[in-house]
């Protein structure tokens, strides 16, 4: 079923500029593999090789950050939205 | 450049001040075509540190639609630098998440803040001017 998700500016550029694009699936994971089929300059961007989020983006859905649900295996349906922003982090540790 | 409201910069800074001893960060929205910083959004620091931030991502994701419903978007992030120069640290490059954003940092070594932005793009740091505006 189609997903509505939402994405952060460093990753429009690969979805022709789109803030909102449509895909299909029922988990988070299948809504990011079929978001990497339909944009494949996204690959490496959201996910490792063996499919788990990098540690510097951030998934939503709707509201919940889904590492406090089920990560990738949180299940949406078509009145979710999906949110993807980056992981902002810095400091001066080292200095 | 980074062009900054007068508004916008002293909410930064107040938000830096009262978040000592610790790092405290934030979220600009605005415009990226004009490099406009709009509305100052202050976020929590989940590091709770002196040294580190991290963006509570909760705040970012409600920075992000209110950016995105106001018409704007969020076009960079600000944080302290507790005892050290305004100058983004090795740990500021290496995680920069966006080519396009300003990157600014409100140093609080002395006892006026300093402001200062900077472009980051492939590990290359790029000063910027500020230029602030009414408002």
């Amino acid at each position: 079923m189609p997903v509505q998700v939402h994405l952060p500016t460093v990753l429009r550029s690969h979805a022709d500029g789109a803030k909102t694009v449509s895909v299909e699936g029922s988990t988070v994971g299948e809504v990011l593999t079929a978001l990497v089929a339909a944009y494949p300059g996204m690959s490496g961007q959201i996910t490792d090789d063996s499919g788990a989020l990098h540690k510097f983006v951030n998934v939503y859905v709707n509201d919940d950050d889904v590492r406090y649900l089920s990560a990738t295996a949180t299940p949406v349906t078509t009145s979710d939205e999906l949110s993807i922003l980056p992981a902002v982090a810095g400091g001066a540790v080292g200095v | 450049m980074l062009a900054l409201s007068r508004s916008v910069h002293d909410q930064m800074v107040a938000h830096c001040l009262v978040g000592l001893p610790e790092e405290a960060c934030g979220l600009l929205g605005g415009d990226p075509a004009t490099g406009e910083a709009l509305t100052c959004y202050p976020t929590g620091n989940l590091a709770s540190s002196a040294k580190v931030y991290t963006v509570d991502p909760r705040d970012h994701l409600f920075a992000d639609r209110d950016a995105e419903a106001n018409g704007r978007s969020i076009i960079g992030v600000f944080h302290s630098h507790t005892h050290t120069e305004a100058y983004p640290s090795p740990t500021d490059v290496a995680q920069a998440p966006d080519p396009s954003w300003h990157y600014v940092l409100v140093s609080l070594r002395d006892t006026e803040p300093v402001v200062r932005s900077y472009r980051i793009a492939d590990g290359l740091v790029t000063e910027e001017t500020v230029r602030m505006t009414a408002g």
